[in-house]
């Protein structure tokens, strides 16, 4: 099994097993975590699985997709250089003990 | 109000559900369905979920997300009837009483009085997409009827997995309610280029167990027939009990029938379109899903303002990913911007705008639109003096 741990934006921290080959958000869906509502199921469709990757993380989960960026610029939520659609990090071992920050919600 | 009942847990019933917890509904919720499935999500059953080796979840959520949320779920449980004067819905002989309803009935595979029919498989829910994959092997002849999203969207899983493929279409195009006479040329053309057969104003009239005939005569012989030929909404839990339809459930721009205590949703309500007021009736996950948050906020606080949620549609076929913004009319005129891009309009103002690989364009089109002001071609800058040339010359 493979150890994420998703942090709110308020620095609440949840750390939920997931399975390989399931993506982040998947394993963000399953168990419930705040923030990521993943309207479209994972197409890449509505940037509502936004999330940012931890620094340290980046080269594990591997680079954006192809029109992921094009997604994330129209991304409710605060946009930076560690944002990610969850949808497009595939869960594998190498991302044992992956940190991922929700992002709070623009007033 | 106490208790919320929602019939059909599908996208549109299970995002109510969620949404009034979000919303912080404190009081009884029912959700009910005809499926033995816990909510799943259908887009793929069409896509990934029939080319991938292992069976993937599909859940919107897990089982423990209904306990957690206190989300009474009544699963292969159909509502027999709906008893207004007592507010009460009946599943099995037992009545569930509601202080809001929420219909959330769906749509249904249409199946058009073609002799032989019955040979055909159709592709709506899990089962039938369990069934076709447990079916389907390289080599295979498949036979589709019908060329919108599902028939092709099926026709290119199908393809890739070394199947033989031919799609007859009785309309003269592809997709032909759902976007422009280009768009359609184009897909036609990448279909072809991927080897699948595409037959065009030539309907099935005749089907048996090795195949269909079409009005041309023309035979088509197959292992496999997919019946893709659309949907007809549910609507006839709520004609039983007297609400008006029109294509769907007649909801106002609240997405509430005549009567106060019922509203309906997704693909079985009719709905005012906010730019022009005429009733529309929209097959997808963006409106089941807005809808449902609309109607979930409403029911919460009291109040939600009316609806005006930009339309927007996509379907995966091969590699390409059709996105639509907006929602054109079949007659709209349309201007091809550059190879991905295709700008609907009616006059001056744009109705749609149509991508293929451009997340970009569509997603700023989604942007414009969501202003809730009319979109007029000066507001596409990109390419505009040109798309304007070809406008005019289009309209000389």
């Amino acid at each position: 099994m493979v150890s994420i741990t998703f942090i709110q934006p308020d620095g609440a921290a949840q750390t939920v097993q997931a399975t390989e080959g399931d993506s982040v958000m998947q394993t963000a869906l399953n168990n419930n975590i705040a923030g990521i509502f993943a309207e479209c199921g994972g197409a890449m469709m509505c940037a509502t699985c936004h999330c940012y990757v931890e620094d340290d993380w980046s080269a594990q989960t591997g680079p954006k997709s192809d029109g992921e960026d094009d997604m994330l610029e129209c991304a409710e939520t605060e946009v930076t250089d560690a944002s990610r659609l969850t949808c497009q990090i595939k869960v594998t071992p190498d991302l044992d003990g992956l940190v991922i920050r929700l992002p709070a919600e623009l007033s | 109000m106490k208790r919320v009942v929602i019939v059909g847990a599908g996208q549109g019933g299970f995002q109510a559900a969620a949404s009034l917890r979000q919303e912080g509904f404190s009081g009884d919720i029912t959700l009910i369905g005809d499926e033995p499935e816990i909510p799943y999500q259908r887009p793929p059953l069409s896509k990934a979920y029939l080319k991938s080796a292992e069976t993937p979840s599909l859940s919107l959520r897990p089982s423990q997300f209904y306990q957690d949320n206190a989300i009474a779920l009544r699963l292969g449980s159909w509502v027999r009837a709906i008893d207004r004067a007592n507010a009460r819905v009946e599943i099995n002989g037992e009545h569930i009483a509601y202080d809001h309803l929420i219909l959330a009935t769906g749509s249904r595979n249409l199946r058009p009085p073609i002799p032989g029919v019955q040979n055909t498989i159709g592709l709506r829910n899990l089962a039938d997409a369990k069934a076709l994959k447990v079916r389907m092997r390289p080599g295979m002849r498949i036979g589709i009827i019908g060329g919108g999203f599902i028939g092709l969207e099926f026709a290119a899983v199908a393809r890739a997995m070394g199947c033989e493929v031919t799609v007859a279409e009785a309309a003269p195009r592809l997709m032909a309610r759902a976007v422009s006479t280009q768009m359609s040329a184009l897909f036609a053309q990448k279909h072809r280029d991927l080897g699948v057969e595409i037959l065009l104003g030539d309907g099935a009239v005749e089907i048996d167990k090795t195949g269909f005939t079409l009005s041309s005569g023309q035979r088509v012989e197959c292992d496999l027939i997919l019946l893709a030929a659309g949907v007809v909404p549910n609507t006839e839990l709520a004609s039983l009990v007297g609400l008006d339809v029109d294509n769907g459930i007649c909801v106002d721009e609240h997405l509430l029938t005549a009567d106060p205590t019922i509203s309906a949703l997704g693909d079985c309500a009719s709905f005012p379109d906010p730019l022009t007021g005429r009733l529309i009736r929209l097959e997808s996950v963006q409106a089941a899903t807005d809808h449902a948050r609309l109607i979930a906020k409403r029911i919460t606080q009291g109040h939600a303002d009316p609806y005006r949620a930009v339309p927007w549609f996509w379907s995966d076929q091969a590699d390409w990913k059709l996105q639509i913004a907006g929602l054109a009319d079949p007659s709209d005129a349309a201007v091809q911007v550059n190879d991905s891009c295709i700008i609907r309009l009616q006059g001056h103002r744009v109705t749609a705008v149509e991508t293929i690989n451009n997340a970009k364009a569509h997603m700023k089109a989604r942007k414009l639109m969501s202003s809730g002001e009319m979109l007029w071609l000066a507001d596409f800058s990109v390419g505009h003096a040109e798309v304007q040339g070809q406008y005019d010359k289009q309209n000389a």
